[in-house]
């Protein structure tokens, strides 16, 4: 636990009004969907438009069971700025071998577990980036991932 | 249609939280098990149809903002679900049918498919 996770990058410059972290653990699928929900009720606190917070919310959630299916610890970081919404969920896992493929729908791991769960039919993370005005992905194989993906707000 | 009208539609004999919507009219429905699915394609506001009873059911309806959960197949969610849905103010049916004899009711009664353009 005390093991550093990988960090997110340089800040984009920009003004943050606000950040929260949040921890997520791999393989705990009882509580899979909380922090997506913790997210959720935090962005209500702003006048953030509600199609906005159902999209950033969408992508919190199949971000938050890629790690409960996926990596063994994982922290989420929301920051809230004057013309967008950004995520960094950065996990320690196994790491994906090749993104490209990760990206394909339908492509998937999954174990029989995950299906029951309704989830691991490959479409985690296209599902993401569809509903993200950004996104991007790096991946080191025996080390972890990190996801940045972020939404606009309309003017 | 009114969740007690589908209550009656599907010979529901379970269900939660009817008052959490009084009033509330369906106009479509989404059925899936693949929660992905849900999240990817359903419609704000539609009523998600599922088989699928796991805490994660509760969460995509309350992400993907469905205005009601109805589990087919005599499914029956464990409370933690139950207690999930209510927080969020949503609903929950629970129908013996399957999920085929389930759809073929709700389209033949006039709820078209709540899919996202």
């Amino acid at each position: 636990m005390s093991e550093e996770l990988p960090r997110a990058g340089a800040e984009a410059p920009g003004e943050i009004l606000y950040s929260e972290r949040w921890t997520i653990r791999g393989g705990d699928f009882d509580h899979g969907g909380e922090v997506a929900a913790a997210v959720k009720s935090t962005l209500r606190q702003f006048a953030v438009a509600p199609e906005v917070i159902r999209r950033l919310s969408i992508a919190n959630f199949e971000a938050e069971m890629n790690v409960i299916m996926y990596a063994e610890e994982a922290v989420l970081e929301l920051q809230v700025l004057p013309d967008r919404a950004r995520v960094t969920l950065a996990d320690r896992g196994q790491g994906i071998p090749d993104i490209g493929l990760a990206m394909q729908e339908g492509w998937s791991t999954a174990t029989p577990e995950m299906r029951q769960r309704g989830f691991g039919a490959g479409l985690g993370l296209p599902n993401i980036r569809k509903n993200c005005d950004e996104f991007a992905i790096e991946s080191t194989v025996g080390v972890g991932t990190t996801l940045r993906y972020g939404v606009r707000f309309p003017l | 249609m009114l969740l007690r009208e589908i209550m009656e539609l599907l010979s529901c004999e379970t269900a939660w939280g009817l008052e959490l919507a009084e009033g509330l009219s369906i106009a479509a429905c989404f059925a899936a098990d693949l929660m992905s699915d849900v999240l990817a394609f359903a419609e704000p506001g539609a009523l998600l149809v599922t088989g699928l009873a796991s805490i994660q059911s509760a969460h995509t309806a309350d992400v993907a903002e469905m205005a009601a959960i109805l589990y087919v197949a005599g499914k029956r969610p464990a409370q933690p679900v139950l207690d999930l849905a209510r927080g969020n103010g949503l609903p929950v049916l629970c129908t013996p049918l399957s999920m085929f004899e389930t759809c073929g009711r709700l389209h033949r009664a006039g709820l078209r498919a709540g899919v996202r353009t």
